[in-house]
Formats: C-alpha cells, sequence, structure tokens
C-alpha cells in the first residue's frame, strides 16, 4: 500500500499529498503523523492538499481527525492549498470541514503556525506574571 | 405546389428577359418599406444581385430551396438577412424585401399577353419558391439576432466580474448588477482562482452596484466566503447600502461570524489593521 510520506522542518511536520486519498492511506498517515509527533516533539503540522482533485467527505473528516489529534499531542494543524474546485464542491455538499484551520500555501500556513505559537508563548508569559505578582 | 424543372427554366428566362424591369420595380416596392434607410443605389445593387442568384437557381433546376443549385441563393439570402439584422431592420422589412419579387414579376406577367392558365399554374409554384426563400430569410434573421444576444451576454459576464487588487495580500471584487446563479459562479469561480494566483488572505466583496439582495443572492455571497474560508482566506463584504441592510435583516439572513462593513474604504481598514497587528506581533 502507498504511503503519504512526513517530512520533518525545524518545529513542523510537512505532510504533501500528491496520490489518491484512499481510506486506507488517509487511515493509515492518521497514525503515522500521531507517531511522528510523538516522537519529534513537533508543534506544528501542514497537510498540503494542493494535488488533490477530489477531497470526500471520509478525507474531510479524516483532516479533521489529525487536527483533533495532533491538537492533543500539542500541535497545531493547517490544511494548505486546497483548490478552488475542491472548495466549491465542498461547499455545494454541505461540508465545511469545521475544526480545520486553513490556509492559500505552504509559506502562508507556515506564517500562521509561526503566529498561533507565538501567541501561545505571550500567553505562557502572562499567566507567569499574573501568578507571579501575588506571591511574595 | 413544387416548382418543376421545366417551369423553373420558364421563370429563369422571364427574370433575364425582363431583367431590368423587375430590378426597377423590385427596388420600388422595397425602397416603400425601407423608407429611405438605404439608398436606392444599394437597393439596386441588392436585388440585382438576388435576381442573378433566383436565375441561376432556377435555370439549375432548383425545385425546392433546399436544393443543391440553391446553394448560392440561400449564401445570398443569409448574407442580406446578416446586413440587415446588424443595420437593425426588423424581421418583417427583411422578409418583405424578398416578399416584394413576387409582386415584381406579377406586374410583368400580367403585362403579356399570355395569360392563360399555365401561366397562373407556373406563377404559383414559383409564388411558393420565393415564399420559402422569405421565409428561410426570417429564420437566418432570427438566427442571427439570437447569435448577437448571446453574444452580448457572454460580454456582460466578462465585463461585470473583475476581480482587482487592492493592496499586497488584499484583492476586492466589486459586484454590479443582478447577482443570479450563472453569474455567482464565475464570481466565485474567479476570485478564488485569484486568491490562488496571487496567494492574497484577504478578500473584499464589494455589493454596492447589486440592486437587490434577497436569500438567493446572500446564498450565493455566503457560499463565496465559505469556499474562500475552505482554501485559508478570509471574506469581508462591504457596500451594504441602508436600505439592503433593512432587507437583510427583515428576512432573516445570518452573516455569522463574516465581517460586514459600509463602505470599501471601511472594509479596506479592516483588513489592514487586521494585518498591522500581525506585524507588530512579529
Amino acid at each position: 500500500m502507498e504511503r503519504v510520506p512526513v517530512l520533518k522542518i525545524g518545529d513542523i511536520l510537512l505532510v504533501s499529498i500528491q496520490i489518491d486519498m484512499e481510506d486506507q492511506v488517509a487511515l493509515q498517515l492518521q497514525e503515522d503523523l500521531a507517531d511522528k509527533i510523538v516522537s519529534t516533539g513537533c508543534h506544528g503540522v501542514i497537510i498540503d492538499i494542493s494535488a488533490l482533485d477530489i477531497v470526500d467527505s471520509f478525507v474531510g473528516r479524516t483532516l479533521a481527525t489529525i487536527a483533533s489529534v495532533s491538537k492533543v499531542l500539542d500541535a497545531d494543524t493547517v490544511v494548505v492549498g486546497m483548490r478552488p474546485a475542491v472548495a466549491i464542491t465542498l461547499v455545494e455538499l454541505g461540508l465545511s470541514l469545521p475544526g480545520i484551520r486553513t490556509a492559500l500555501n505552504v509559506e502562508l500556513g507556515m506564517k500562521l503556525l509561526a503566529q498561533e505559537r507565538e501567541r501561545y508563548e505571550l500567553d505562557l508569559e502572562d499567566e507567569d506574571e499574573e501568578s507571579a505578582v501575588p506571591t511574595p | 405546389m413544387a416548382l418543376s424543372s421545366e417551369q423553373g427554366n420558364r421563370f429563369a428566362d422571364l427574370l433575364k428577359g425582363h431583367e431590368d424591369t423587375v430590378i426597377a420595380s423590385w427596388t420600388d416596392e422595397i425602397s416603400r418599406t425601407v423608407r429611405g434607410r438605404l439608398s436606392r443605389a444599394e437597393l439596386q445593387r441588392q436585388t440585382s444581385e438576388l435576381q442573378k442568384g433566383f436565375q441561376t437557381a432556377l435555370s439549375g433546376g432548383a425545385s425546392d430551396l433546399n436544393d443543391d443549385a440553391a446553394a448560392e441563393l440561400r449564401a445570398q439570402l443569409t448574407e442580406l438577412s446578416n446586413t440587415r439584422a446588424r443595420q437593425g431592420f426588423t424581421a418583417n422589412e427583411t422578409a418583405v424585401s424578398v416578399f416584394a419579387l413576387k409582386e415584381a414579376v406579377f406586374q410583368v406577367i400580367k403585362g403579356g399577353e399570355d395569360a392563360d392558365t399555365a401561366t397562373l399554374r407556373d406563377y404559383i409554384g414559383f409564388s411558393a419558391f420565393v415564399d420559402r426563400a422569405a421565409l428561410f430569410t426570417f429564420d437566418t434573421y432570427v438566427r442571427i439576432r439570437e447569435e448577437l444576444i448571446a453574444d452580448q451576454a457572454e460580454q456582460l459576464l466578462e465585463l461585470s466580474t473583475p476581480v482587482v487588487k487592492l493592496w499586497e495580500g488584499v484583492v476586492a471584487v466589486p459586484l454590479v448588477g443582478t447577482l443570479d446563479s450563472a453569474r455567482a459562479q464565475v464570481v466565485m469561480e474567479r476570485l478564488l482562482q485569484t486568491l490562488v494566483d496571487t496567494g492574497s488572505p484577504y478578500a473584499i466583496i464589494d455589493i454596492t452596484g447589486v440592486p437587490a439582495v434577497d436569500t438567493q443572492v446572500a446564498q450565493h455571497i455566503l457560499k463565496t466566503v465559505v469556499a474562500a474560508r475552505l482554501m485559508g482566506a478570509d471574506c469581508i463584504i462591504s457596500g451594504i447600502r441602508p436600505q439592503i441592510a433593512q432587507t437583510i435583516v427583515a428576512l432573516g439572513i445570518e452573516f455569522g461570524d463574516i465581517a460586514t462593513k459600509a463602505s470599501l474604504a471601511d472594509a479596506l481598514r479592516h483588513v489592514l489593521r487586521l494585518t498591522g497587528t500581525k506585524r507588530q506581533e512579529r
């Protein structure tokens, strides 16, 4: 069975799907990605679907599951490069893929993840300061 | 009653023999209907060409307009309908240009001595042939007008859906005119494609030029916004006139968490603020 490669770039895991997304491939990717997040300790996942002509409801749901699983493992997920035709079809089918963050291309996706991480760290600092104040 | 080849030949001879008389009275007939919108010289040129066309077709043994012998005549009639349709003449005026030949030929026959039953039978056959020719011009005229309208509709669609780049990373679609399903589809496809091509994460849909917003139009706009979001771009709706805002509320249309602004300037300021805060954070 074909597998989708997962590449580590800095603090981000990049998944570029270049093959037809069959159900088995999607499930395998979900497992591989969870393993990889734990073993590398990355905090961001970018899934590039610019080569996909067809995104059906199962693939859409798997993407949402991947996003949820990654979140539990403290990694943000961004789906990038959805084709206009795919987006129109999903809207016509009434699937709006709730819970999935999207960006136009890999570059904007990396920017989005960097912002998320920064905001998260700022929040942590704020919390540190707040908890530091009451202690004498 | 179809025209036999001998009858056809007889009429071809008649047209040839009385060429000048037929052309003159035919031109008179037409110039009465077109009332000075075409010069007499122009009409005379057209009728003499058509007269030759009829003559060739009839002497070639054409009993019906669809015969091979009448191919040239058909081409001439198409050309006539084409020019008349584009010059703005009515279908009636175009068809009369051909019908007038009957009157002109009748004048010639009436003047002759041999006006007997046989001639009458010939004339009826010839008349049927001319009727077919006139109906053919009528059909062609309608077809050409329909082509014109289709062309114009297509051009209008092209013209009315531009996607413009407002700022680095911001594109705008100024919608003008009624938004039906076909146009909404074109707008959606073009906007999404532009987002991909330019890599702009923000799009402003300006509906200042949309005369009325009903549930269907709102549905189209919402679909576009959701599709853009799926691709990772954010849409802002701007140019909502007071009247439209009231209609939207009255119809109970929910725009949810989609940003709506009164003017394009407000929308641009909103987007710049969003991108600006990001820059400060970095």
